[in-house]
């Protein structure tokens, strides 16, 4: 028999698996920083210390986390609709645009937490209404989401650069970029909050935004295992000929579930572009809606994984930083390297040691 | 400079555009057809582009710089075989997986062995894939018309330009004109026809993805060695997933493919040239739209209104042997 169809219980599956491939892509991380001639325990430990080891540290780890969230939601909600959105990148930097938009009109009238809903709306739509095209050329054309959702981050990127370059630049001004926000166009640090644990934020951006990642994480939670319209998700995630048989409509669900992932990814500029540097600028996502991707697979598409694996790359990013100063052999890139070796062992590879696990596991059960 | 002139060059700089593209998209056309996707053509190219330039700066040799290119082009394709086909693993999430890994190690690496930021060393000499002038070039320029189009756009390439062309028609004839092409187009439709009919799906599979890597190295070669002296970080630039734009547009044939590479060439040399220029009566028209303009042709041309883009039926699919 195949060892395919033996069942294992759920804390192997979702416990021990994700943890065993993640172990073996830090392993060959750390081959790689033995390779090029640095002690990897040593490189451990700068990464944690630079991470973890101050206020302000672990303030920046946290403002990453919060950007990781929401493209981790997004993606998951559209993997559980058996969707694979490769364009949270492009969602995510039109959601900018409408977040953007919002504070620049608000921000000399109101305070922040009037303009906080509108921004809050208006990057979820401008997120969702990037996703609609492709989402509708699934369902209705049925061109690949993959395919289309690339070629979208693409345009995308041509369009901000368009609108930023020609429209929304300051006169006079050399730097492709927004005016600033008035704080009534900034979302305030979390000062207060760092202050609780006796920790002082300093300079790093750690703002509101990294609670309305946690509401969303939960929000994602009720609709996909409490509604129903995430059991119509979830149906057609798993067998769409299935779902279609049973009444859920095919077109209908594949749009609502990209323009929800869309939404998602949209929300994310509200970390960056009101919370950090509070002006709209280029390429400000910087690949936050690929570590999306890795976030989404390590955390298994569920809420409560994908902050927990948001954490994870928050340290590797915050750290990674760190540790490209203290080791200048080691440059940034090393966290790209670790994340596609997390995608490639947590994701592609995922079931690579389950035929082992199934033997040892009979072995113990028979004992 | 008059419109002629203006022709030739935006011709010559097409043709050297392309190139990579060429031999990206024919590659993705090996894997594609054999029904594995592989959106980790860009890293493949990239990882190439990084050993070839290393190779050929350590030996001064370009033939040992490709060479190099595409030994780590097919280890990276081998990786994504013993993904996608030995573990049968998510295809799209092993290209994913190892774009992200080819750009972050071809940095970390250059960095640690070079120091220059993620550059190589300059490459020159025999190092480089020089222009190879073809006989009469400079004789035939004084012809009207025919002559500056030999001397500027047919001649004056490097041997990679040449092969890239070359690669077409040896491509069709693999794929459409010898068992081996008909088995693999077969895998590609209906995998379980073709393992019934006692033949390795598995290593059907691993071919596909091994030619794949193959021709990557190519692009990949011609990147660092032909255009430029030297790697660079990021030197692909999104090119793999443009190749594979043009590999749709072409809807999975060999001698489409080349137009719609060419077309792309064009477009970018194109927007290249119109930088900074005003056109009469619309005024300056703004690069960014020539750089979309693959990625919405190729949209609109999946969304079914350019005649049908029909991919291979058991793309992107593994196959299971027994259940």
């Amino acid at each position: 028999m195949s060892t395919a169809s033996v069942p294992l219980p759920n804390w192997i599956t979702y416990g021990l698996m994700p943890l065993l491939n993640l172990l073996v892509a830090f392993f060959i991380s750390g081959l790689v920083v033995w390779w090029i001639g640095e002690n990897p325990l040593e490189a451990l430990r700068l990464l944690i210390e630079g991470s973890l080891g101050r206020g302000d540290a672990i303030g920046f780890t946290l403002f990453y986390t919060t950007s990781f969230i929401f493209t981790g939601l997004s993606v998951a909600v559209a993997f559980h609709a058996g969707l694979f959105n490769i364009g949270s990148e492009g969602q995510a930097y039109l959601g900018g645009l409408g977040a953007a938009l919002v504070a620049l009109a608000l921000d000399q009238y109101v305070p922040w937490y009037v303009t906080m809903p509108f921004a809050v709306m208006g990057a979820a739509l401008f997120g969702a209404g990037w996703a609609l095209i492709p989402a509708w050329l699934q369902a209705k054309r049925g061109s690949h989401i993959v395919i289309t959702t690339i070629m979208f981050n693409f345009i995308g990127a041509a369009l901000m650069v368009y609108l930023l370059v020609n429209v929304l630049i300051v006169p006079g001004k050399m730097a492709p970029e927004t005016r600033t926000f008035l704080p009534g166009g900034q979302l305030p640090k979390l000062d207060w909050l760092m202050a609780w644990f006796g920790l002082k934020l300093g300079p790093a951006p750690f703002n509101v935004s990294f609670l309305i990642a946690l509401v969303m994480a939960f929000l994602v939670w009720v609709l996909i295992w409490r509604t129903k319209l995430g059991y119509e998700m979830r149906t057609l995630g798993i067998s769409p000929s299935a779902a279609v048989y049973a009444g859920i409509p095919y077109a209908r669900t594949v749009i609502i579930a990209m323009l929800i992932s869309g939404g998602l990814a949209g929300m994310m500029a509200l970390n960056p572009v009101m919370g950090a540097s509070a002006r709209l600028q280029v390429e400000f996502v910087g690949g936050a809606g690929f570590v999306g991707i890795a976030v989404s697979l390590m955390g298994r598409s569920h809420p409560l994984g994908i902050v927990l694996a948001a954490l994870l790359f928050g340290i590797l990013y915050q750290g990674g930083a760190d540790l490209s100063f203290e080791m200048p052999n080691i440059t940034r890139e090393m966290i790209v390297v670790i994340q596609g070796l997390v995608i490639l062992f947590a994701g592609a590879l995922e079931y690579m040691f389950r035929p082992t696990m199934v033997h040892i596991y009979q072995r113990f059960k028979r004992a | 400079m008059d419109f002629f002139d203006i022709v030739v060059s935006i011709l010559g700089s097409t043709i050297r555009l392309s190139i990579p593209l060429l031999f990206t998209a024919l590659a993705g056309l090996f894997t594609e057809r054999a029904g594995v996707f592989d959106i980790g053509l860009e890293g493949k190219m990239l990882a190439a582009a990084f050993a070839s330039a290393c190779v050929a700066y350590l030996t001064g040799n370009a033939w040992l710089g490709l060479c190099g290119g595409i030994a780590v082009s097919i280890i990276f394709s081998l990786i994504h075989g013993f993904a996608s086909i030995t573990n049968r693993g998510n295809q799209i999430v092993s290209g994913v997986a190892l774009n992200f890994v080819a750009a972050g190690l071809t940095v970390v690496l250059g960095q640690a062995w070079f120091g220059q930021g993620g550059r190589t060393p300059q490459v020159s000499g025999d190092g480089r894939f020089t222009p190879i002038i073809l006989p009469f070039a400079d004789a035939m320029r004084e012809v009207p018309v025919i002559g500056p189009l030999y001397a500027n756009v047919i001649s004056g390439n490097n041997i990679l330009t040449y092969l890239a062309f070359l690669a077409v028609p040896i491509t069709w004839w693999v794929l459409f004109r010898t068992r081996f092409g008909l088995r693999l187009r077969a895998v590609g439709e209906n995998p379980g026809a073709v393992d019934t009919a006692g033949i390795s799906v598995t290593w059907l599979r691993y071919r596909a993805v091994i030619a794949a890597g193959f021709l990557c190295g190519f692009a990949g070669a011609y990147l660092s060695i032909a255009q430029s002296a030297a790697f660079i970080k990021d030197m692909s630039a999104g090119k793999g997933y443009i190749a594979l734009a043009a590999l749709i547009f072409a809807k999975w044939k060999p001698v489409p493919v080349m137009f719609a590479c060419l077309l792309f060439g064009f477009l970018d040399a194109f927007a290249n040239f119109m930088q900074g220029k005003a056109v009469p009566g619309i005024g300056e028209v703004p690069v960014q739209i020539f750089q979309a303009l693959p990625y919405i042709l190729t949209c609109i041309l999946l969304a079914g209104f350019i005649g049908v883009a029909r991919p291979p039926k058991a793309g992107g699919v593994a196959y299971t042997k027994e259940r």
